[in-house]
């Protein structure tokens, strides 16, 4: 968690992620292979200047790096959670396309992009496999906020990666159920109340922009 | 949004959270969901904290081979959609009912087709799949709904007036959820109609003959 004094001002959000994800110059961005240096969360802010380019520049490289790591992934989820092969493929493109059309919508304040991709494809999930209608909370007014704070992207980003690695690290079995609740392998009354991850940080987070958004509106 | 927001004592389960962030509830239960993250920071913040641990999963899980000409069709896709985005439709804050409730219900609450399930207690069933069922129930002010038990899961979210349930009360914002454990019997507070939207999994079961008889007639 960040506190007051080592947050950096509001900065010009363009340089400021740029600068964060800095190290990324020490790797050859456009070429095929990943070489991932310095810090994760680097990768993680890389992930965020990726969609600042889709968004502001039509960026087909970028898109293209992002494409090449989430959609196999993407794929994989959507056969874990019961879709063929084929259909997978289908579905993994569309959430592609729909991460470069809403690439407007992404504010890394409120979500990591694997957060806000693997939400796409949750959504693709409810639609196609499960074709249900998919009622959806009521949206915020951020209004005020022109610029997302570049410390709490940073932030945020980096509780996310946190909670990757202690995901990562739960013992066997208790990854394995959370895991299947996810793919949908568990029904809610299945579902664990405790998870064994470290939560609360994300929500702490989130809820402390919320605040700032109902005060701001008042 | 309601402005009573600060009074929210009953919130949604770590599970129901973690089932919305999945996409693996049914849809009655995701209308509940999605209604009270609407009135409710709190669960608001959560669901966005279950939503990373997917996406964590999802990174974890072993990417598998895509179509050699995948980014080709993504790309043709993205060239041949390019002007039919469209932004949708601005929902409007006005009644009782928050967003997620006006895709399903639209009108004043007096002007929607409330059906009497006896007991002077009226329902309006939405329409969801079949895997659970979701209903807006009316209960006048003062009254009880009959004693009963469950068989799954009923979560019931208060949308105006308020309910106490032994020692609980339930005011706007509130959700119960109940379990197989649960006998309960909801008492409507004086003052103004009580309307809750409930979602359940299984039908509800009364412990009592009488409304047993009418459970086959109402379809509760």
């Amino acid at each position: 968690m960040l506190t007051e004094t080592n947050a950096p001002a509001k900065a010009g959000v363009s340089a400021a992620i740029a600068a964060a994800a800095k190290p990324d110059e020490q790797r050859p961005v456009k070429a095929g292979k990943r070489v991932v240096t310095g810090d994760i969360t680097s990768k993680r802010m890389a992930w965020v200047v990726q969609i600042y380019a889709v968004r502001d520049n039509k960026d087909r490289a970028a898109f293209a790096e992002l494409f090449a790591y989430f959609a196999p992934r993407v794929k994989s989820f959507l056969m874990k959670s019961g879709a063929s092969p084929d259909l997978a493929e289908e579905c993994a493109q569309e959430v592609m396309a729909t991460l470069w059309n809403k690439a407007h919508q992404f504010d890394p304040t409120k979500a990591s992009v694997s957060t806000w991709i693997f939400t796409i494809a949750r959504n693709r999930k409810i639609d196609i496999l499960r074709k249900q209608r998919r009622p959806e909370p009521e949206d915020l007014p951020w209004g005020p906020e022109p610029e997302p704070d570049q410390a709490e992207a940073i932030g945020l980003q980096q509780e996310t990666e946190q909670l990757g690695q202690a995901l990562a690290t739960l013992p066997e079995a208790q990854r394995k159920l959370i895991e299947r609740a996810y793919f949908g392998e568990l029904s809610h009354s299945e579902i664990a109340a405790e998870t064994g991850l470290p939560l609360g940080t994300i929500k702490s987070r989130i809820r402390l922009a919320l605040d700032r958004l109902r005060h701001a509106m008042k | 949004m309601k402005n009573d927001m600060k009074q929210i004592k009953h919130h949604l389960t770590e599970p129901l959270l973690m089932g919305y962030a999945a996409g693996t509830l049914p849809e009655a239960f995701n209308v509940v969901v999605a209604t009270h993250v609407s009135m409710c920071d709190d669960c608001r913040a959560a669901l966005a904290e279950y939503e990373a641990v997917g996406g964590e999963v999802m990174l974890e899980t072993d990417p598998v081979a895509i179509a050699e000409d995948a980014l080709t069709a993504t790309m043709a896709m993205i060239d041949a959609e390019k002007n039919t985005v469209t932004a949708a439709p601005k929902r409007k804050p006005s009644n009782i009912f928050p967003a997620p409730l006006q895709d399903y219900v639209s009108g004043d609450i007096d002007a929607l087709k409330w059906r009497k399930v006896g007991g002077g207690v009226s329902q309006l069933v939405l329409k969801t799949s079949k895997d659970a069922s979701v209903r807006l129930l009316r209960i006048p002010a003062g009254t009880a709904v009959p004693d009963h038990g469950h068989r799954g899961t009923e979560l019931t979210l208060v949308l105006q007036g308020a309910f106490t349930d032994d020692d609980d009360r339930f005011g706007v914002g509130d959700v119960e959820v109940a379990n197989e454990d649960l006998n309960h019997t909801p008492v409507a507070e004086v003052g103004v109609d009580c309307i809750c939207l409930a979602a359940t999994d299984a039908p509800l079961r009364f412990n009592s003959f009488l409304p047993r008889i009418a459970q086959r007639f109402v379809g509760i």
